[in-house]
């Protein structure tokens, strides 16, 4: 798709607290809320910023394991859990591992294209604290080809999975500054979330976060290139957002100030069953994200923000290179230059991202274009940073598996 | 024979008591390692866990399965090492009940004493008594042709006296765990002037596989740590009947109890200890130390009274706290038992009355558990003390009393020749007791200069 043949925007974006180890609230032997709840809470918060359920068309939901973690299927009969008034409407659910979130967002925004939705709600949901981190790996590993990889692979799949990638980064472009930049990313993502009240690691106290972070990792009984600073952590959470045509945004009594516009968007599919080839890089991330800037008609200079994909570290640095906003092997340079901070020239993940704020896999993608349309609506708390007026572009980029399922999506606020 | 033929049939006795069931499970890991290495695949690894009680026993398999799912969780990098040719094996999960499976299939609960007479190696962890102890081991030395090895895990009988009553010719060792022996990293090691040489390398190598710290004690009852924590039971003791003059009974268990504990910066107060031990292990323990000991009075007549109430400590097989001194409520003390009304003084109505007389801790003041975590834990334990040390409330005076007392008691126990080393005295109470700092320091003997 070249163009979009209608305005497609979004609005009235609502995150729950991402709930999960870090939190004051969380203890792993006390009841806690489940899918049911998060989606209600999510998807409420939503629809009381349009005027209830009457406004809205079609319902989408994206999760990704709720079959294991929560033994329920289904899922799209339990958006009407919501509210009364979502009942015999229009609803689908959709899974694409931690991309699912992202793939909820593009059938929203394609039912707004198909003009078969002028208003539709889309949630993300995951409910992962439900089993130990080593049982929920199992899990996990779901998003990789099981059949082909999870009996010779790791007893932590993914975690190793990019540990890999890290030591094929460390051997071609230098461990030690690729470890600090690392470190520096993890702090970043924790100063952001502490302003975050939503956030996982809001209440993060720790003194020296980069020391913290460049603890040695352990192989014994992690993986070999990366510590547990270095991942994102276990979540409960859901976000939601409303999709929306410019008669939808009408409908719900809304200004297109305080909505963002989709500009560009691409969705790009790896095959499951082929191996990496070039570890050092994510191809289907750049792939995405090129085709999304193309189709907005801008580059990656034009970005005032980024929601990346750093369920690890290094993927976090590997995207700044996806993305194009430095060359292979100098992500490192750029994040410890400051360039991703908050303060930066391209702040990413403003948040917390999901090593900060966390990464509830099924909700992932929907929280990015919360985060972002918080930012380029001027509706973010704390953790609001100041959009340049030249560069009024906002990225979310969102990944499922080993770079496999890619979402990307450009924004800017409503004209 | 090596240390693995050593270890192909082995026989742990009162398998289902509290220190007996963590023997069953470490070495029933150790055993299921070695049955994992490819040469030993095809043979049999059996542990028998020997115990009077079916009730015990069956209380044995639920907590094998509960730990053994643990450690399996813990070494899952390990396991799908171990497990990679089970084609049938491929998630963590099933990897795990494979595991547990696996450790589980070595151990045969029994009542039958007779199943350790083909044993090679036979840990022992019966009642504290010396002529019940003699009795079983020499019952299983007449009728084992396999000139078995013993490791006693008795905290307080001298091993020679058990290597000469049972007639094991030297086939003897003390092995003594901590509690819980599955969490605790030390081991007092005793070895009796007898003791085989043999045995000492055995207990070497396996010490080190289940990652334990070895301490060596000297062949004296009680050795170290029952050495030192009854004389500074004694003590505590001795100060809540000096007390009693000013407060009530249970006041100056509270007042001592929290001395030892927050004053002293140790895990847990010095009542609350012998709830956690028992109070009937305590009794025996002292009953074992006294003859050895003669010119001291190794004895309560308080624990004595507090048994024959009923009172008893120790734990439920779940590991949650039975009440002693203390009531709990969700492993927290909230009663102090009184003998004379036979009942336990809710702590709320005397908790801040004895705060108020014990006066403040000193304000650098840090629970324990962040002190042993701390990186200048040394520095912070010296103006820690030298604030005490200043400070002239009754908490303070109390405290350094006691600190003193300790110190006293780790010295007896170099003179005595129980402990060969400052080290080792320390070594014993800051790893098994999980104190952070050894008796033997300069915290409190700067006061009495």
């Amino acid at each position: 798709m070249k163009k979009m043949r209608r305005k497609v925007f979004m609005t009235a974006g609502y995150n729950t607290i991402s709930m999960g180890t870090g939190r004051k609230e969380f203890h792993p032997k006390k009841a806690r809320p489940g899918l049911e709840e998060y989606i209600k809470e999510a998807g409420q918060g939503t629809l009381k910023m349009i005027g209830g359920a009457q406004a809205v068309d079609e319902g989408v939901i994206g999760n990704f394991m709720a079959a294991r973690f929560n033994h329920q299927g289904n899922l799209t009969a339990m958006i009407p859990v919501i509210d009364e008034g979502l009942r015999w409407k229009s609803c689908t659910r959709v899974e694409g591992a931690c991309a699912s979130g992202g793939l909820a967002l593009l059938n929203g925004i394609k039912s707004v294209l198909a003009e078969t939705a002028e208003v539709a709600l889309t949630i993300g949901v995951e409910v992962q604290n439900t089993v130990k981190a080593v049982y929920g790996a199992d899990i996990l590993a779901g998003a990789g080809w099981y059949r082909g990889e999870r009996k010779t692979g790791h007893a932590f799949f993914f975690p190793a999975k990019f540990s890999d990638r890290a030591g094929v980064y460390f051997e071609k472009f230098g461990r030690e500054r690729t470890r600090r930049a690392l470190a520096r990313w993890y702090r970043n993502a924790i100063e952001n979330a502490r302003l975050c009240p939503s956030a996982q690691e809001y209440h993060n106290k720790s003194l020296d976060l980069e020391a913290l972070a460049l603890s040695e990792p352990n192989p014994r009984l992690f993986v070999e290139h990366l510590n547990f600073y270095d991942c994102s952590k276990v979540s409960d959470g859901a976000a939601a957002i409303a999709i929306v045509s410019e008669s939808g945004l009408k409908r719900i009594g809304c200004s297109t100030k305080e909505a963002v516009e989709v500009l560009g968007w691409a969705q790009v599919q790896a095959d499951l069953t082929v191996p990496v080839t070039e570890a050092f890089r994510l191809e289907t991330t750049e792939r995405a994200v090129q085709q999304a800037l193309k189709m907005a008609g801008i580059t990656s200079a034009d970005l005032g923000t980024v929601e990346g994909h750093d369920c690890f570290t290094i993927a976090g640095i590997m995207s700044l290179e996806a993305i194009g906003l430095c060359k292979p092997g100098e992500g490192p340079d750029f994040v410890l230059a400051g360039n991703t901070s908050r303060q930066g020239s391209t702040p990413f993940n403003t948040s917390g991202g999901l090593i900060g704020w966390g990464h509830p896999t099924g909700a992932t993608g929907v929280h990015q274009a919360v985060t972002i349309w918080e930012q380029l609506t001027g509706k973010a708390g704390d953790w609001k940073i100041d959009i340049a007026s030249k560069r009024p572009y906002g990225l979310s980029v969102n990944m499922g598996g080993n770079d496999k399922t890619l979402v990307a999506i450009v924004y800017r606020q409503g004209q | 024979m090596t240390y693995t033929e050593r270890l192909r049939n082995v026989s742990v006795l009162g398998a289902g008591g509290k220190m007996g069931s963590g023997i069953v499970l470490l070495t029933a890991l150790e055993m299921c390692d070695l049955s994992q290495k490819a040469e030993n695949r095809e043979l049999p690894f059996v542990l028998q866990a020997i115990d009077i009680s079916h009730t015990a026993l069956a209380g044995l398999m639920p907590y094998l399965q509960v730990q053994i799912q643990k450690v399996a969780e813990k070494n899952i990098v390990r396991l799908r090492q171990v497990y990679q040719d089970r084609e049938d094996l491929i998630e963590n999960s099933d990897i795990i009940t494979q595991y547990i499976a696996d450790v589980l299939n070595i151990v045969r609960p029994t009542t039958a004493l007779e199943a350790a007479y083909e044993s090679t190696m036979i840990f022992e962890a019966i009642v504290e008594n010396m002529a019940v102890k003699t009795k079983v081991l020499s019952q299983i030395n007449t009728n084992n042709l396999n000139s078995p090895w013993f490791f006693s895990n008795t905290s307080a009988i001298p091993i020679h006296e058990l290597d000469e009553k049972a007639g094991l010719g030297g086939r003897i060792l003390g092995f003594h765990f901590y509690n819980p022996p599955a969490v605790q990293k030390l081991v007092e090691l005793i070895s009796a002037k007898t003791t085989q040489s043999e045995l000492l390398d055995f207990a070497g190598s396996y010490a080190k596989n289940l990652r334990k710290t070895m301490v060596p004690a000297n062949d004296f009852a009680g050795f170290i740590g029952n050495g030192h924590f009854m004389r500074d039971f004694l003590y505590a003791k001795s100060e809540i009947e000096r007390l009693q003059a000013e407060v009530s009974f249970a006041e100056a268990v509270y007042m001592i109890n929290k001395v030892s504990q927050d004053f002293l910066l140790r895990p847990m107060g010095i009542f609350q200890l012998c709830d956690y031990v028992g109070l009937d292990v305590c009794q025996l323990i002292l009953r074992v130390m006294s003859p050895y000991f003669s010119g001291e009075n190794l004895h309560s007549p308080l624990l004595d009274e507090l048994i024959a109430q009923g009172v008893r400590g120790g734990q439920f097989p779940d590991g949650s706290q039975k009440d002693g001194f203390f009531k709990y409520e969700k492993n927290r003390p909230s009663a102090i038992y009184d003998p004379k009304q036979k009942g336990y003084l809710s702590l709320a109505d005397l908790q801040s009355r004895c705060d108020d007389s014990l006066g403040p801790l000193p304000t650098v003041f840090q629970p324990w558990k962040a002190v042993i975590a701390l990186a200048a834990k040394d520095t912070f334990l010296q103006s820690y003390f030298g604030e005490l040390q200043a400070l002239n409330t009754l908490g303070a005076k109390l405290a350094k009393a006691y600190g003193l007392r300790s110190r006293e008691i780790g010295l007896q126990l170099l003179s005595q020749g129980v402990a060969e080393k400052e080290n080792d005295v320390n070594a014993v109470l800051t790893t098994g007791f999980y104190h952070a700092y050894g008796p033997i320091n300069n915290y409190f003997s700067e006061v009495s200069k």
